[in-house]
């Protein structure tokens, strides 16, 4: 349930998000999340991968600044009210969500979601009670 | 008592000192005069003599010499020498228009690599040293001045120029250089290459002493350039006009330039009025040279800003200290009516360990008003977990900036190693302002 999520510095300028991107995929990595948020003359682009710390790696030898943050991933059942559920359990349990994005993968009616919490540990604790899992 | 190359001058007491450098000038007056008709006829029109000069401070009856008289008599038109006398040709980088060129007798550059070795030894190099001469060979002065005057104490020199940057590390390696002449952005440059290449230098290169120069250096930057390398750096200073390195240089107390005071004789101006301060005040340095031979110069203005300490330093040295140039009154910006040396928001920037000593300062005009915005590469990656904490990072650089040089500047962060670097001078502002 806890992933690492890796974390790039993008400069705001056309055409360098999908320069990123190329660099990474070139580099066999496949992306399982994704998500970037718009501002104004820098991004951070926020990824879920395999074997983060290695790609982390990777990532500074070509020159872009990274790091590891420590992020929920939870499986959500595809239908109406899921994502409340997930959230309510935690704000019940006073644990605030910092931000949060969906993955790219799917399986079956199963999705799911990357959410970034205060807490992660008894985030993770809570959910896994509940019958949540990765 | 600290290596000297010629103690004998070098600790002269002040008294012999100034009656040499009070003949020397009232010789060099006559000298230009009789083989410079530029000088004659500015000699003239002040009504300065040689036998008019009577007391140093006489000195400020005679005319000054600017750069633009140098590039008006292009390119011979300030040697006091036929070129049958003269040896060798330096020319600086003329950014506009035509460069400034030098000659040398064969007497001038013997004194030039005397000059340098009195401060290679000053800044603490010896015969035991390998010195990688990381300046660009070539019209430029630095790297043949440093090449000959380390070669006279006895260094062995390995002439690498600038560039490679590599090569340049597998040699240092390889060879076990000790000592490395470099500008301080290239110094930098080269221990961050180094690392990209596995190699650490702190621990895998020997490079125990910096000669740095040919730009200026923040204190913070030379400690940032010390932390990579592990070594000790001094700063000299000079420039093609006056000789090329070994005006004045740094002994290991780097508390100061000795000039060369035998050789060259130090004034401080007021740059609007031309009027000489008083000892200890902050102006433009101005430099008369008194023995050179084949490119004299008559109260040279150097544009760089200063202040000059005469009390004896406790290396054992007599001659005078300069203290690092806060700016050249050339380099001088004038943001939105503030005046501002590039190397005061250096000062700041070196101060941010989150990112790194590269940056760039870009002016522009927008409604009719300055823009002043910086780029500088983000090195810390911890800061990614959230906006916040890269926009505070923001906030902090430009209330720093704020403090020092009371202007808002928008602060741009960029990539790593995204920015320009560059093997010479480095080129830190792009001024787009509408002329």
């Amino acid at each position: 349930m806890i992933t690492k999520q890796i974390s790039i510095f993008i400069e705001n300028r056309k055409g360098r998000l999908s320069e990123v991107i190329q660099t990474i995929t070139s580099q066999n990595i496949n992306i399982k999340a994704i998500s970037i948020a718009d501002t104004t003359n820098f991004g951070i682009l926020r990824i879920i991968v395999d074997d983060p710390e290695a790609v982390a790696v990777q990532l500074k030898t070509i020159n872009l600044a990274a790091s590891l943050t420590s992020v929920l991933s939870v499986s959500i059942k595809n239908k109406p009210g899921a994502v409340g559920e997930v959230l309510k359990i935690l704000a019940d349990n006073n644990i605030s969500v910092e931000y949060m994005y969906s993955s790219l993968a799917y399986s079956g009616d199963m999705g799911n979601i990357i959410v970034c919490v205060d807490k992660e540990a008894e985030g993770e604790a809570l959910l896994k009670t509940a019958g949540y899992s990765d | 008592m600290e290596n000297m190359w010629q103690k004998d001058i070098e600790t002269m007491p002040r008294a012999d000192l100034e009656a040499l450098q009070l003949a020397r000038l009232k010789k060099l007056v006559g000298y230009v005069y009789d083989n410079v008709p530029f000088y004659k006829k500015r000699l003239d029109e002040a009504g300065v003599t040689a036998d008019k000069i009577k007391v140093l401070s006489d000195i400020q009856y005679i005319p000054f010499t600017t750069k633009a008289d140098i590039r008006d008599t292009y390119p011979y038109g300030l040697f006091a020498q036929p070129l049958k006398k003269i040896v060798r040709i330096h020319a600086s980088s003329g950014t506009t228009g035509k460069p400034t060129v030098v000659g040398y007798t064969k007497n001038d550059l013997d004194l030039w690599s005397d000059l340098v070795a009195r401060l290679t030894m000053a800044a603490g190099a010896s015969d035991d040293d390998i010195v990688q001469i990381a300046f660009g060979y070539g019209l430029f002065t630095g790297a043949l001045g440093l090449h000959y005057g380390l070669e006279k104490i006895g260094a062995t020199v390995v002439p690498t120029s600038s560039g490679n940057t590599e090569k340049q590390i597998m040699l240092m390696r390889d060879f076990g250089t000790t000592a490395i002449v470099s500008t301080p952005s290239y110094a930098l440059y080269i221990a961050e290459v180094a690392k990209d290449m596995g190699i650490d230098p702190r621990k895998d290169l020997k490079v125990k002493l910096g000669l740095l120069g040919s730009e200026g250096c923040s204190l913070e930057m030379r400690a940032k350039i010390e932390q990579a390398w592990d070594l000790f750096a001094t700063d000299n200073y000079g420039m093609s006009e006056l000789i090329g390195p070994g005006v004045s240089g740094e002994c290991t107390y780097r508390c100061g330039m000795h000039f060369a005071e035998d050789h060259f004789l130090p004034e401080i101006i007021d740059p609007d009025t031309g009027a000489v301060k008083n000892r200890g005040e902050s102006g433009e340095l101005v430099i008369t040279t008194l023995t050179k031979e084949g490119f004299p110069l008559l109260r040279y203005r150097t544009k760089d800003v200063t202040s000059i300490d005469y009390e004896k330093c406790e290396c054992g040295r007599t001659h005078a200290r300069m203290a690092k140039p806060t700016g050249r009154s050339d380099d001088m910006l004038k943001i939105k009516g503030v005046n501002v040396f590039p190397s005061q928001i250096e000062s700041v920037l070196i101060s941010v360990p989150e990112v790194g000593g590269h940056y760039q300062i870009v002016l522009g005009t927008k409604n009719y008003m300055d823009t002043f915005e910086i780029n500088i590469e983000l090195l810390d990656g911890s800061l990614l977990t959230k906006y916040s904490e890269l926009e505070n990072l923001q906030h902090k650089i430009a209330f720093k900036l704020k403090t020092v040089l009371g202007l808002d500047a928008k602060i741009n962060l960029c990539e790593p190693k995204s920015l320009e670097r560059f093997a010479g001078k480095a080129k830190r502002v792009i001024d787009n302002r509408d002329k």
